[in-house]
């Protein structure tokens, strides 16, 4: 690009207005949170109204972003920011993963097996019987004080067998969840080659399947605390699952959202063009993340 | 199309707006540089009055004027403040009003979202410190915040401690993709990565680092916050998890983290070396390799802050040796420092003085974390004051005197005016007086047993800790003094010329002083 031609935006009062949400946010989410007991305590309405001013700026914040651009204002050089931008916003994304991932390797190749007495095998310690009758086992049904504290689970959500694979959600979960990793490509081919038609179906597709996997999650969420007992509360085993899968499926509604925000656009306003659709591309990059995030879930929390 | 683009170049000489609303709205990266500068000013004064509340406590030994509960309060905010409010706020200050000026880019890549980062800090910090009057009191457990002290037995405004804490990464991370995305996508024509200024390679590995590790911190804090308020256990073994898990997390960031302040010190100080010697910087290229192996190897160090806690022996020597493998890259530095100053024509001014005091302290510093990395020695320094000593060598004499060397050296560019050299070299020879009396006792009483992290101890500390008071006094109030320096600098004094200095090289030295509110709005050229 010639010199000169890289747009910085003059005064905005998106930012300020965003940093007071977030202390809304914040402040409402800890106050609410700390008196969980306290029926008659009122600061969730902090916390919504930070939700919702956080909303309200970002949609009034991107839709003066697509402005701009729709102005000519932007450049390619602009675009390249925002696609270096998104690039390392999900490497942070992956690393956030990476520490719950790293927590759940951490169990259960070190916590659980020597809470079950493996670091006394050496013959250098004495056996500690701290925690009497626990045997290290993944899933951990039985947690280490034998349900004292902890609700026990009846039943994990791990892998049952070939015989009952059909049965399985998390199999159909992800059957749901890779497919639209390909409809969303295939909505990507459509607008690259200049079909709309193509694009809007597709992308109508993928958002559609993101809602049968939010909602095959909630079943199995359902199916777990209703028939399983395996809830937060039933220890190591409980916390890992519903941690990794919970941010998951909060991933995934968030990707979710943002491709109906791209159909939106695309439906209602007619955005995008055939070399110039980089929202687009963002929210699908996020999608794919969201979809190497599962295949990860899928190995490492519900098969092996 | 262009003609719109021209109309918007032309916006960009207007002055800066008007009022208050100019450090509210800004987009301006000088601006955003400014504020961080002073909100982290303002942190380190706040962070340093509680160090003065720590050492008065330890002036003499038995109760002295804080109860042991407000002193554990104490501890854990000076650290969180002095890390998170004055360390890593200085940096970004400084990468926001230099980065932009050193490749020369009209500002930095997303400046909206800049703004935004810069902003969050004061809400993030005013819940931190609001929580000191909230029932059970402030945070408690240490700036490391171990579980269980942290879950179990935390007093409830830990909640609020996690969610500043969120927001803090939230900022952190915004920051960082910005000096991330500006530095690989604003270079002008002709600054090619290996002619990048030192300082801003360091910040585009500290940004690296630092994207990778705050949601790592994310992490921590929230399986924290589902252990106290939603029953899960990941740092309780009764359900089937561990406590050491907390530190291994904790420390895959806070290890990166150690980093993340130091490596733009290194940038500063090059800087600083090159310009007062008045000869090239030596081995440009060694040490660009020096840092980005520092960066690598921080990732696989973490659990050197741990060797007492429990593992197998493999993972104690894989940690010791992996951690003295990172004094090759850092002694790489040092010796170039040196070389650099071989045989120039070295002149003494403030910035320089605190850039030698830096590499003298900080290779200190450097040294005793090499003895602490020892896997059998550190069984016996592990949390006495040998390692408060330690830290604090590589931090106030590490990072906080690079910071006070960056502003003399550049706050002529900022303001306009030189400052006051004599009062600069008073500062500057207070501090380094302060520093060594308050941190060098430390290592004797910590080598000879003394726990961190008590209000009270032993006699035979006695003499050693009041040394070390006064000590801490004198430093403490000498920084009024900076204060003082530096507004009487931007208030006016002697015109500064536009190169400043008669060896400083670099384009933030070809702009007038003050720098313009807008520089390079079309891209110098550069060979």
């Amino acid at each position: 690009m010639s010199g000169g031609s890289y747009y910085v935006p003059d005064q905005s009062r998106f930012p300020i207005f965003m940093a007071v949400s977030l202390f809304l946010l914040v402040m409402g989410a800890s106050s609410t949170i700390n008196n969980l007991d306290d029926p008659t305590n009122n600061s969730v309405y902090i916390l919504y109204t930070g939700f919702g001013c956080l909303f309200l700026t970002m949609f009034f914040w991107f839709r003066q972003v697509i402005k701009e651009h729709l102005a000519g204002l932007d450049s390619n050089q602009l675009k390249q920011s925002y696609v270096y931008g998104m690039a390392w916003f999900i490497f942070s994304e992956v690393m956030f993963f990476a520490a719950f991932f790293g927590a759940l390797f951490y169990v259960r190749t070190f916590a659980v097996p020597w809470l079950a007495g493996e670091g006394a095998k050496g013959g250098a310690i004495e056996a500690i019987e701290l925690w009497q009758g626990f045997e290290s086992t993944w899933p951990v049904m039985s947690t280490p004080d034998q349900g004292n504290e902890f609700v026990l689970a009846d039943k994990s959500m791990a892998w049952p067998g070939w015989n009952h694979a059909l049965e399985w959600l998390p199999l159909w979960n992800t059957i749901v969840l890779l497919s639209s990793s390909v409809t969303v490509h295939i909505a990507h081919l459509g607008l690259k080659n200049g079909n709309r038609r193509k694009f809007n179906i597709f992308l109508g597709i993928t958002v559609a399947l993101a809602l049968i996997f939010v909602g095959l999650q909630a079943a199995e969420y359902y199916e777990a605390y209703a028939h399983y007992g395996l809830t937060l509360n039933s220890g190591i085993y409980g916390s890992t699952f519903f941690m990794l899968t919970g941010f998951h499926g909060f991933h995934v509604m968030m990707g979710g959202f943002m491709l109906s925000v791209m159909l939106a656009r695309s439906v209602f306003a007619g955005h995008f063009e055939d070399h110039d659709h980089f929202g687009f591309e963002a929210a699908s990059w996020y999608w794919h993340f969201v979809d190497v995030v599962w295949v990860m879930l899928f190995l490492f929390v519900y098969i092996l | 199309m262009s003609s719109v683009i021209e109309n918007h170049h032309d916006d960009h000489h207007h002055g800066p707006a008007k009022g208050i609303t100019r450090w509210l709205y800004t987009t301006n990266h000088k601006d955003i540089g400014t504020l961080y500068l002073w909100f982290s000013f303002a942190m380190f004064l706040i962070g340093g009055a509680m160090a003065m509340v720590i050492r008065a406590e330890l002036f003499s030994p038995g109760m002295q004027i804080v109860e042991p509960e407000f002193y554990n309060q104490m501890i854990t905010l000076h650290g969180l403040i002095m890390i998170f409010g004055g360390v890593m706020p200085a940096f970004v200050g400084l990468a926001n009003w230099l980065v932009p000026m050193m490749i020369g880019a009209p500002d930095m890549a997303l400046p909206r979202m800049n703004n935004l980062s810069f902003w969050i800090l004061p809400f993030a910090f005013f819940i931190l410190l609001s929580s000191l009057f909230m029932e059970g009191g402030a945070p408690n457990f240490g700036w490391t915040f171990y579980a269980p002290l942290s879950t179990t037995y935390a007093p409830p405004s830990v909640t609020f401690f996690i969610f500043s804490v969120h927001i803090m990464g939230a900022s952190s991370i915004m920051g960082s993709i910005n000096v991330v995305v500006t530095i690989m996508n604003m270079r002008a024509p002709g600054v090619g990565l290996m002619k990048m200024p030192l300082f801003v390679w360091s910040w585009l590995i500290t940004a690296y680092l630092l994207i990778a590790v705050m949601p790592v911190l994310a992490g921590a804090v929230t399986m924290m916050l589902m252990d106290i308020h939603f029953g899960t256990s990941f740092f309780n073994a009764a359900g089937g998890g561990d406590p050491v898990l907390f530190q291994h997390i904790f420390w895959f960031f806070g290890h990166p983290e150690v980093y993340i302040m130091i490596l733009p010190a290194f940038g500063i100080v090059s800087h600083i070396i090159e310009t007062f010697s008045r000869k090239p910087l030596f081995g440009y290229a060694s040490m660009v390799w020096a840092m980005l192996s520092i960066a690598i190897l921080s990732f696989v160090v973490w659990a050197h802050h741990m060797f007492t806690v429990g593992m197998p022996l493999a993972a104690e020597i894989f940690f010791m040796w992996a951690t003295m493998l990172i004094a090759v890259p850092t002694g790489v530095k040092v010796f170039n420092w040196v070389a650099t100053m071989f045989r120039g024509s070295i002149t003494f001014e403030t910035p320089m003085l605190f850039a030698c005091a830096f590499v003298v302290l900080f290779t200190i510093g450097g040294l005793s974390g090499l003895m602490l990395a020892i896997v059998p020695a550190d069984f016996q320094y592990h949390d006495t004051y040998f390692v408060v000593a330690h830290f604090h060598y590589v931090l106030v004499p590490g990072a906080i005197f690079s910071i006070m060397a960056a502003v003399y050296y550049w706050i002529p560019k900022w303001s306009g005016n030189m400052y006051d050299e004599r009062l600069g070299k008073l500062h500057f020879w207070l501090s380094f007086i302060g520093v060594n009396v308050t941190f060098f006792p430390q290592h004797f009483i910590g080598l000879a047993g003394m726990p961190r992290r008590y209000p009270d101890y032993a006699l035979q500390f006695a003499d050693w800790n009041m040394v070390s008071s006064v000590g801490a006094f004198l430093f403490g109030f000498s920084q009024l003094l900076f204060l003082f320096i530096v507004i009487k600098t931007v208030m006016g004094g002697k015109k500064a010329t536009d190169q400043v200095w008669e060896g400083a090289k670099g384009l933030e030295w070809t702009v007038a002083s003050p720098a313009p509110y807008h520089t390079f709005s079309t891209p110098p050229k550069v060979d």
